[in-house]
């Protein structure tokens, strides 16, 4: 059963896409690491923290593309996942500071000091330990996820007003977060880390062991992904986003599914968000924004919903271009992620992965049918297409849910 | 007929939609094992009715029961399904980005639950069940294929297939006929009384030719509640059934 379950999730398609991570994970360290600087090809360890952090961008689009690609669910809050998870391996790196703080505290990290407190707040215990705080990393965004999810899909919130209740509630941590007495360091979030796990933060090889991590997080996610998708479970998700209703009435519990990918999917931002904040060496409120999570959407649209490689690629694409054009063209960045978003859903509405695959299976059909018409014996029929179809494949020809379907 | 020996039994059931009634005091009895035709003008509540007893819409007032026994009111969409009660829309739902072989597998009766589809494996006997409905719905050679590229009178069809693979122990069907060829509806109403030897069905359509060729007992709704019942022939003979629906 179990094995059954993790098989489906490799196939030729994703086994590509398997091999050209690993390939990243072990050749990005090795060209910082084993290479002299000199040489033409060494990897600058700035670039390695880079690229890691586009990583845990790429997971964060994972995530979002699971519940939106998938279910339908569009949410403009999984900022606030990545955040928390983020804040949990920040407060566990605060903790490791010990005495070697400003205020030289073995207890308080310096903003308690700073705020005269004179005992750590009783959520901060634990996070000294590395198991707990990894632990937290998972539970803290996944008990979130559970809550919201069960009160917002049991009174059957679903578009647009569900999309705006993530978009509140990302925004009201953000505001609670910036407060100094919820004891997460206020407006200036947690910084100034040490080590992490016994390793030097700032080290080269700590940065080359934090960007294979965060790789081999993506890869795993991925897989966990493909087999959820791949799965009957996976299918039913796709009965969801394309008519919910008529999903109930074959006497599947909706909200049950929908919460499933949720609080799987907020476990996934919450990890990304750990493995960017040792990456970046700060974690704040503004993580929090509600324009972050937004990116996080036009990334997965960019690259194409419901294809998961779609979603990685797109983070890694839109982040390198705002990397590139922040440096070339500080000004204009935001009028071109605006132009980009505009130019994607009017000219390639399936994203790229999606637009790529349909024009490989035009072609393929092209092939087929000029066969058929030289008198070969197999019929010109369409290619079988699989439940991880580009998303809005029937965007043409609307699906025709018993009720008007959420807004997507 | 006694609500203990009745299969589906609906007793003065009003609803009304800011002060619209569309069912008003409806009482209906299915015993097991029947086939039953409804007809009625647009409006006279048919799918109302069908609403109320698949969970979407709940009654302001009076008794829903099925088997005599559960009371349908107290019960959502989900659940409803689970206890036996298998709708097709008038308007044919499928799962558009789903192939047909798909469709027919999500709708097959299996453990409905997220961890049950998670692990999922289709079994031997799943696969012989899914390949006998492609067979009797004439869609074997279209399995692969997404049900946005069936045409309306195989979308109907499949759905057909769907509620079948359900095995519900009673079937809703909201016209089937609609937008099919004059064979198609034939077609449709022979596959219907084959249905309807194995289950209890209730039909709502407004082909005549349709519902002759079913050749069952016909209920005529209007404004929301019973007009006359009977046969065919017994209910077209009704001058207020002519008045109201069938037209001089």
């Amino acid at each position: 059963m179990m094995t059954s379950f993790l098989f489906r999730a490799l196939d030729a398609k994703a086994g590509v896409f398997v091999a050209i991570l690993l390939a990243v994970i072990v050749a990005v360290p090795a060209l910082n690491l084993l290479t002299p600087p000199d040489s033409p090809f060494h990897v600058p360890t700035y670039a390695v923290t880079l690229m890691g952090k586009y990583l845990t961008y790429a997971l964060l689009a994972l995530s979002v593309d699971l519940v939106w690609g998938f279910c339908g669910i569009l949410s403009l809050g999984h900022g606030a996942f990545f955040a928390l998870g983020g804040y949990a391996m920040g407060m566990y790196l605060m903790r490791q500071i010990g005495t070697r703080g400003v205020y030289g505290d073995p207890i308080l990290p310096d903003f308690m000091v700073f705020l005269n407190w004179n005992e750590l707040p009783w959520y901060w215990y634990g996070f000294d330990m590395a198991w707990f705080a990894f632990l937290l990393v998972l539970l803290v965004p996944g008990a979130l996820a559970f809550i919201f999810g069960w009160f917002a899909f049991r009174s059957r919130v679903t578009g647009v007003y569900l999309s705006i209740i993530t978009q509140a509630l990302t925004y009201a941590l953000l505001l609670a977060f910036f407060r100094n007495d919820m004891g997460f360091g206020g407006n200036n979030g947690l910084t100034d880390f040490k080590d992490i796990l016994g390793f030097d933060v700032q080290a080269n090889t700590t940065r080359a062991g934090l960007f294979a991590a965060s790789g081999l997080a993506l890869m795993i996610c991925f897989l966990i992904c493909r087999a959820i998708t791949r799965s009957k479970l996976g299918k039913v998700l796709v009965a969801v986003r394309d008519a919910e209703s008529r999903t109930r009435f074959l006497g599947y519990r909706v909200e049950n599914y929908k919460l499933f990918v949720w609080v799987i999917s907020a476990m996934m931002a919450g990890i990304a968000g750990s493995l960017y904040v040792p990456q970046v060496g700060i974690i704040n409120p503004g993580e929090f924004a509600p324009a972050n999570s937004i990116e996080a959407v036009i990334w997965v649209a960019v690259g194409g919903r419901g294809t998961l490689v779609g979603a990685v690629i797109g983070a890694v694409l839109v982040n390198f271009a705002k990397t590139w054009f922040t440096a070339a063209l500080p000004d204009v960045w935001l009028f071109a992620l605006g132009a980009l978003f505009v130019i994607v859903t009017l000219f390639l509405p399936k994203g790229i992965v999606g637009t790529i695959s349909q024009g490989w299976t035009a072609i393929r059909q092209r092939k087929l049918s000029a066969a058929y018409a030289d008198g070969s014996d197999e019929p010109p029929n369409l290619p079988p297409n699989s439940p991880a179809a580009p998303a809005n494949v029937t965007r043409a020809a609307p699906s025709s849910g018993a009720e008007p379907q959420p807004a997507e | 007929m006694a609500k203990s020996s009745s299969l589906l039994y609906l007793d003065g059931v009003s609803v009304s939609f800011d002060g619209f009634k569309a069912l008003n005091e409806l009482s209906l009895v299915i015993a097991p094992g029947e086939m039953r035709a409804i007809i009625g003008p647009n409006g006279a509540g048919k799918t109302t009715m069908m609403d109320v007893i698949t969970g979407k819409t709940r009654p302001d007032s009076g008794e829903v029961f099925f088997d005599g026994t559960v009371d349908l009111t107290d019960e959502d969409e989900a659940s409803i399904a689970e206890l036996g009660i298998g709708r097709k829309f008038q308007k044919p739902t499928v799962f558009e980005s789903h192939t047909i072989w798909d469709n027919l597998e999500l709708a097959l009766k299996a453990p409905r639950g997220p961890f049950a589809t998670l692990f999922h494996v289709i079994a031997g006997a799943e696969k012989a069940r899914i390949e006998e409905l492609l067979e009797l719905i004439r869609l074997g050679d279209k399995r692969d294929e997404l049900a946005a590229n069936l045409s309306h009178g195989q979308k109907q069809w499949l759905e057909i297939g769907m509620l079948l693979a359900q095995d519900p122990k009673l079937l809703l069907v909201d016209e089937p006929a609609a937008g099919m060829t004059d064979a198609e509806t034939a077609e449709t109403a022979e596959l219907l009384k084959d249905i309807a030897k194995s289950h209890s069905v209730v039909v709502v359509e407004h082909d005549m030719t349709f519902i002759r060729a079913l050749g069952v007992k016909v209920t005529c709704l209007a404004e929301g509640s019973v007009l006359a019942e009977g046969s065919l022939d017994h209910v077209s003979a009704d001058e207020r059934v002519v008045e109201v629906y069938l037209g001089r």
